[in-house]
């Protein structure tokens, strides 16, 4: 798995590449709590993620809390159907807010 | 199941197996394909729950190979068959939670022993397990405070906390409510579907192995008699299969001789 951060607008975007699986999780996981610390607006960019778990997910929820208790901006880009079939597995889908693209996000 | 021509993760060969001077399995031969639900059907004492036990390596077979993800498991030392088994999830008949441990220490359990996750991401990722079996709230509880049908969903729970690439499910509807084993039918489609799961279930009962397979396979005596389509079990000729499916008792030959020995001769059998 790899991770990339960049800067887009007011949000610090981390995107994901490849399986982030019980293995590869923490380092997803670290990242973005560390940002979601510093009281950035997170956007996690999924769109060249081929595979996420459960441990993935949870990493995710972990960000969605951090955010809530911290005030700031959290949010998933890109999310493939196969994310998102296992977000909607466990009603997540409902929970996250979910976005096309950081362009679009921008732009509106 | 959408895919056609899938690759083969399960691939039993020739199985043999006796307990003893009985003869169990005799010659069994079944492939199942990536993403696909397999039921594995017949009687009490078919060897049906005996071919599970042997495919998730806890049995020893007289002869024959079990190929699991591309690993032959009848000679591989229990290094392999350890990382293998990361990949297998099994949900025992009776449930086999551990009874002095709470529900959510019974489904964190595979989590500790084979990952090194953060406590705050495993306890959310039991939790969502527990969310997704409809089981929010028991956490806390102890496996005795449950009822049948939560026992067995809180086994589930725990054989997929792993994500697993199989799945294995003995007896799903055992003991339970025609309404509670229809709920756990819903359950096995849905991870099929969601999770990308290759499921194997062991049952008896007809109306959930027609509900949930891709393909079902009937085991009697120890043999395959036929592995097909729902559809083409259904319309199978077989009289074996249509004693199944029309619930007849079987009506077996009386060898007269045989019998006689075994009511009059010194040996216990």
């Amino acid at each position: 798995m790899k991770c990339e951060i960049s800067t887009r607008g007011i949000y610090t975007v981390i995107a994901l590449q490849g399986e982030v699986d019980l293995h590869y999780s923490p380092q997803a996981r670290e990242p973005i709590l560390t940002c979601l610390k510093k009281k950035q607006n997170v956007l996690v960019d999924l769109s060249a993620v081929t595979y996420i778990d459960s441990s993935g997910v949870a990493s995710l929820v972990e960000g969605y809390q951090e955010a809530k208790s911290s005030g700031v901006k959290f949010g998933l880009v890109g999310v493939s159907k196969a994310a998102l079939q296992v977000l909607q597995l466990a009603r997540l889908d409902k929970v996250f807010s979910i976005y096309d693209s950081v362009e679009n996000l921008l732009a509106n | 199941m959408e895919e056609h021509n899938q690759k083969t993760v399960i691939k039993v060969k020739e199985l043999v197996t006796h307990y003893g001077s009985r003869k169990i399995l005799d010659g069994v031969n079944l492939d199942v394909k990536k993403n696909e639900i397999m039921v594995i059907m017949g009687g009490s004492g078919s060897g049906k729950s005996t071919l599970l036990r042997h495919v998730l390596g806890l049995n020893s077979a007289t002869s024959g190979s079990i190929e699991i993800l591309g690993t032959e498991i009848t000679t591989a030392n229990q290094k392999k068959l350890y990382q293998l088994r990361r990949n297998m999830g099994v949900a025992f008949q009776g449930g086999a939670l551990f009874g002095s441990m709470t529900v959510g220490e019974n489904v964190e359990l595979p989590l500790r022993e084979h990952t090194n996750l953060d406590e705050k991401t495993m306890r959310i990722m039991v939790r969502m397990k527990l969310e997704v079996m409809n089981l929010a709230g028991v956490e806390a509880l102890m496996p005795s405070e449950l009822s049948g049908g939560m026992v067995k969903r809180a086994a589930l729970a725990r054989a997929v906390i792993m994500d697993p690439t199989l799945l294995f499910f003995d007896e799903p509807s055992a003991g339970l409510d025609p309404v509670v084993s229809a709920e756990l039918d819903e359950l096995i489609i849905l991870l099929r579907n969601a999770m990308n799961m290759t499921i194997v279930v062991v049952t008896h009962e007809l109306e959930s192995a027609f509900k949930i397979a891709d393909r079902i396979t009937i085991l009697d005596e120890g043999k395959i008699i036929i592995t097909d389509t729902v559809e083409n079990i259904r319309n199978s000729n077989l009289t074996q299969v249509q004693d199944m499916l029309n619930r007849r008792p079987r009506q077996k030959e009386l060898d007269t001789e045989a019998y006689l020995d075994r009511l009059t001769g010194d040996r216990l059998q």
